[in-house]
């Protein structure tokens, strides 16, 4: 827990001893989290702050990002082919929110391609294993910071969630996850994949760490034209329970489809929720069906845009001698992208082609006016003031099990993607396990009430023992 | 000549080049003089991860614009992405306008060929992002590979779209002019700056598939593209060829247009609101802006032929760009206004275009002095030709030349011109041998009686002039 | 039904080659992936508005001020290809 490591510091223990011990974990870990490490600069880093301490709310913190959100000086890559060896000249909004805080950076970790996929298997390094189960898929797409964190192999990470990129490998690695609302954490720096969709986010061990690394990233930037303004002071806010409070059990994340152990853990949790104060009742998304066809549909549209920008001239991959600029470009993206981007850059071109706009993203986008509707009502005054759900309908599956078939991956994502094409936050934590395997609980809240969604999940979190089990991976 | 089967509409591309920085960044708009890639930013760059921030004061000038060119300005406004690929276009998409165009509907007042007044229709003023700049090695469908210049990539443009109301290369040419003179009187625009505003036109004959020609850069080039196209248009009718649908280029160095896509491989441009930025309400500043709406190019022209009593065509000329208009307003204050008019109207800019030079290179201030002597009769209109001259070619700041000076060092004034005229009917009067001599066919007796003026008028006299004079006399003398 | 010759033409829209083996593949997910999306079709969202984003803000500008460029070697670093200060690009035609 950041408060130990933070205090451990404060008494004198030396930055560089935390850092280095986390780099021979790493090194020394199969699990595949990281694809960039910046073992140098983090020590240095390290025995700077040892020698003169600066302040800030992550003084000395050591923090793992994901590989799409721009570091300067750092590689970013996206895990792609396309983008290897690209070195941002820039830092992201909240990397410089790190810094300022005191945060020391260790590495990029591992995702699935251009944040493309739930398993983190569609990297082109490979995929990541879970810290549970290294047979597993750790969750994607934010996979490697999501096992990192699990696995000791850094105190907290950043991920980023366009449809459960934070939430799904957090439940699948027994952490916690934290998607904010949309337009409280600045995008500036993050490589877009669906842009009216996606956040950064922390994962972390405790709900605690998560509200503190949220009082570090949220906040106005002037920078992102669709950022807001934030209220903050998250981690201050963060005990006094759920009573009083009335959650909502929305009837449509339970049932067929669902692993029954998931189901049971996610009841259990609600009960014990119950039994520190709050009320539920059962609340209606009726079109939660619909969700995951407008959800593929507009990113995937959104996508093709985003990165059609890769084409090997200003940054990335070129390959051997330049033809005509059309087939070098087809050329450099044919042997850049893997199948999964491919398949979502080839479908959101042809959902946005002439002729097609109406019928795809345009519908869509009327579908997710009607998801929004549906939080909307069912988080209206008088109705209930946090939704709880499981995160993922199952726990963590095998790698190979389902990557060949498209669309039985994209229906992991059921859960998930309605909260971003409502932009609600939502947070996963742990309530249990399903063989061994970790089990989220999904808690969301109403637009811009994180302090609730936080205030929720830490209660619960003091009343069960979840989040302090350690998977067996950990070197 | 106008020509009733040619039908042609312009793409004017106009780059807001007197903001401070780019549309969507910070950077400096002020690249011109610069090296390749030196004012670019991770922004303008495309590089993955950034973000665009609309320019407020972009907003303002494209607003200012669009009511200028008698636009409606829409209430609510949006920016769109246009999906292309071009090795200019660093994000692979443009930032531009689509649905919910700033401006709609508007039209201004051009010279037709006939020399009646003809309204033009504006379909649209929309804004976007300026593309970069490529190099070609060689020319654009021969070179080995091309280089690419970031530093224009991100201006803010305006794109104002016409009908196919323009009858002829020269009624082109003429909306264009029309269009720079509104944009500068705006203060939205610098015509000078290279690149300032690139067009793109329509061309068709009736019952022919349209070009598209692309990449013209000057107002004379218009006119020289769209002659090339209408006369190879017409010559492939003779032939029996139909003309196809398609894009060409004009190849400024050749003077010709070249093929670079047919309809086939048209573009889908799969245009969709960007999701980076939020929607603009600016119906609220649409009055303001209005209110600080300077006079536009008609209305002073009205304005001068009523206050200052001078004749329409003077007024359209002077109006014709606003920094002779402001030139002549300051001297009209304090010299007769329609001699003003007359010599700034009939000489001045004559003397200027023919030297491609700017108005900056002259002052109201020698213009009152040189209009002064004028109207006192101290000096000829050729001598006030001469003094005009003499300035524009001098030496380094022109307009710190007084006129005065050059009128005594040049012996310009009017009386001593009279006095070289008296000296020069003296001599040859009183030269009978010399002038008997030259009408022999002794040329060279003349200079005899250059001598004799050059003696009394004790060397003021110019001595090519005072030849010259001699000659006039003995030639008017001999027709006598 | 997508086919091959769809494929096609949206790989030279999408500007990405695809050989002869992924137009299959493609072929066969494109059709069920499409087929999933076109139960949005049982809705009637006729006098549904699109949302185009989820937070309500308009109007949001930067002032016009000049901010910091990259340097040339900044801009250029990350260039597979450069020649001069300029990025080095493809023949055009």
């Amino acid at each position: 827990m950041l408060r130990m490591l933070k205090e451990r510091l404060e008494a004198g223990a030396s930055a560089e001893e935390e850092v280095s011990a986390l780099f021979s974990k790493i090194n020394k870990s199969r699990l595949n989290a990281y694809n960039v490490l910046s073992e140098e600069a983090a020590l240095e880093r390290a025995r700077e702050y040892d020698r003169s301490p600066w302040g800030g709310l992550l003084a000395g913190v050591p923090i793992a990002i994901k590989s799409s959100i721009s570091t300067k000086g750092i590689e970013t890559n996206c895990s792609s082919r396309i983008l290897t060896g690209y070195i941002p000249p820039y830092d992201a909004t909240v990397i410089e929110r790190l810094k300022e805080e005191g945060a020391i950076i260790i590495g990029k970790t591992n995702m699935d391609e251009f944040a493309m996929g739930t398993s983190t298997e569609t990297s082109c390094f490979g995929p990541t294993k879970n810290p549970w189960d290294a047979d597993r898929v750790p969750g994607g797409s934010s996979g490697g910071s999501a096992a990192a964190v699990a696995a000791g192999e850094a105190p907290c990470a950043l991920g980023s969630d366009t449809g459960g990129s934070i939430r799904c490998p957090a439940s699948f690695c027994g952490i916690v996850g934290l998607k904010p609302t949309y337009g409280l954490v600045s995008r500036y720096g993050l490589v877009s994949y669906a842009n009216s969709l996606e956040q950064i986010g922390p994962l972390t061990l405790s709900v605690e760490d998560a509200a503190l690394v949220l009082d570090v990233i949220a906040g106005h930037d002037p920078r992102d034209s669709t950022s807001a303004r934030s209220e903050g002071g998250y981690f201050a806010r963060i005990e006094g329970g759920v009573d009083g409070l009335t959650l909502g059990v929305p009837q449509e994340y339970f049932g067929e489809g669902v692993d029954p152990l998931v189901e049971k853990a996610v009841w259990d949790a609600i009960s014990k929720l119950e039994g520190l104060g709050a009320s539920w009742k059962k609340v209606s998304l009726p079109h939660t069906r619909y969700a995951l066809a407008a959800y593929y549909i507009i990113a995937m549209s959104e996508a093709s845009s985003n990165l059609a920008r890769f084409d090997g001239l200003r940054y990335g991959l070129r390959l051997g001698a330049d033809q005509d600029w059309h087939t070098t470009f087809s050329d450099i993206r044919a042997a850049g992208f893997g199948p999964e981007v491919k398949r979502r850059i080839l479908l959101g071109t042809y959902a946005l082609s002439a002729g097609y706009y109406g019928r795809y993203y345009l519908k869509a986008l009327k579908v997710r006016t009607l998801i929004k509707q549906d939080f909307e009502r069912a988080l209206s005054a008088g109705g209930a003031d946090l939704l709880v759900t499981p995160t993922m309908p199952f726990p963590a599956f095998r790698i190979g099990e389902r990557i060949e078939d498209p669309l039985s991956l994209y229906m992991a994502d059921v859960f998930t993607v309605p909260i971003n094409l409502a932009g609600v936050p939502a947070i996963s934590v742990p309530c249990g396990f399903a063989d061994g395997l970790p089990i989220g609980l999904q808690i969301i809240g109403r637009h811009f009430d994180e302090a609730a969604v936080l205030r929720a999940a830490k209660a619960y979190e003091g009343a069960t023992p979840y989040h302090e089990a350690v998977p067996k991976e950990v070197v | 000549m106008a020509e009733k089967d040619v039908i042609i509409g312009l793409e004017v591309h106009v780059q807001l080049n007197k903001l401070n920085s780019k549309l969507f960044c910070g950077c400096s708009t002020d690249y011109h003089d610069s090296p390749p890639n030196t004012h670019t930013c991770p922004v303008c760059l495309g590089l993955p991860g950034t973000l665009p921030v609309v320019n407020k004061r972009a907003v303002e000038y494209a607003i200012r614009v669009a009511l200028a060119l008698n636009c409606a300005i829409q209430g609510e406004t949006l920016f769109y992405r246009k999906n292309y690929y071009y090795p200019d276009l660093p994000k692979a998409f443009q930032i531009t306008q689509y649905d919910f165009p700033l401006g709609l509907g508007g039209s201004i007042l051009i010279k037709g060929e006939d020399g009646e007044e003809r309204r033009i229709r504006i379909t649209r003023v929309h804004m976007e992002e300026d593309p970069g700049r490529l190099v070609h090695a060689g020319t654009i469908d021969r070179a080995k590979y091309s280089m690419v210049d970031y530093n224009r990539c991100g201006m803010a443009l305006l794109e104002v779209v016409t009908e196919p109301d323009l009858r002829s290369p020269k009624e082109a040419r003429s909306f264009l002019d029309k269009l720079r003179n509104i944009l500068e009187y705006l203060d939205v625009f610098d015509g000078n700056l290279e690149g300032a505003m690139r067009i793109d036109s329509n061309i068709s004959l009736v019952g022919g598939e349209r070009a598209e020609v692309k990449n013209i850069s000057s107002h004379k080039g218009v006119e020289k593209a769209l002659a090339y196209e209408i006369t190879r248009q017409r010559s492939a009718r003779r032939r029996g060829v139909a003309q196809v649908q398609e894009t060409r280029h004009y190849d400024e160095l050749r003077g010709i247009t070249v093929t670079i896509r047919t309809k086939e491989e048209a573009h889908d441009y799969r245009y969709f609101p960007e999701p980076d930025l939020v929607p603009m309400r600016i119906a609220d500043w649409v009055p303001r802006v209005e209110a600080k709406l300077p006079e536009l190019p008609d209305a002073k022209r009205e304005r001068f032929v009523a206050e200052y009593g001078i004749a329409d065509d003077h007024a359209k000329s002077l109006t014709s760009e606003i920094r002779v208009a402001n030139f002549y307003e300051v001297v009209a204050e304090r010299a007769p206004p329609r001699l003003a008019a007359a010599w700034i109207a009939d000489v001045l800019k004559g003397e200027l275009n023919y030297r491609d030079v700017t108005i900056e290179r002259f002052s109201p201030d020698q213009m009152v002095v040189i209009l002064d002597l004028i109207e006192g009769g101290k000096i000829t209109e050729k001598g006030a030709v001469e003094v005009i001259r003499t300035i524009l070619d001098g030496p380094g700041e022109t307009t710190e030349a007084d006129p005065a000076a050059i009128v005594a060092t040049k012996g310009l004034s009017r009386v001593e011109d009279d006095a070289v005229m008296a000296a020069v009917r003296a001599a040859v009067e009183e030269s009978s041998q010399a002038v008997a001599d030259y009408r022999a066919g002794n040329e060279k007796a003349i200079n005899f009686i250059v001598g004799v003026v050059m003696k009394k008028t004790r060397g003021r006299a110019d001595p090519g002039e005072a030849n010259r004079l001699v000659r006039e006399a003995l030639e008017g003398a001999g027709r006598a | 039904m997508i086919t091959g010759e769809d494929v096609d033409h949206i790989s030279w829209l999408a500007s990405i080659k695809v050989s002869e083996v992924e137009r299959e593949g493609f072929v066969a997910s494109f059709n069920s992936v499409l087929d999933y999306f076109h139960q949005l079709d049982e809705l009637d969202t006729e006098d549904v508005e699109p949302t185009y984003r989820v937070v309500d803000l308009t109007n949001v500008f930067r002032e016009d001020v000049v901010g910091e460029s990259l340097s040339s070697e900044e801009a250029l670093s990350n260039a597979p290809r450069t020649e001069n200060g300029y990025f080095k690009s493809p023949r055009i035609v």
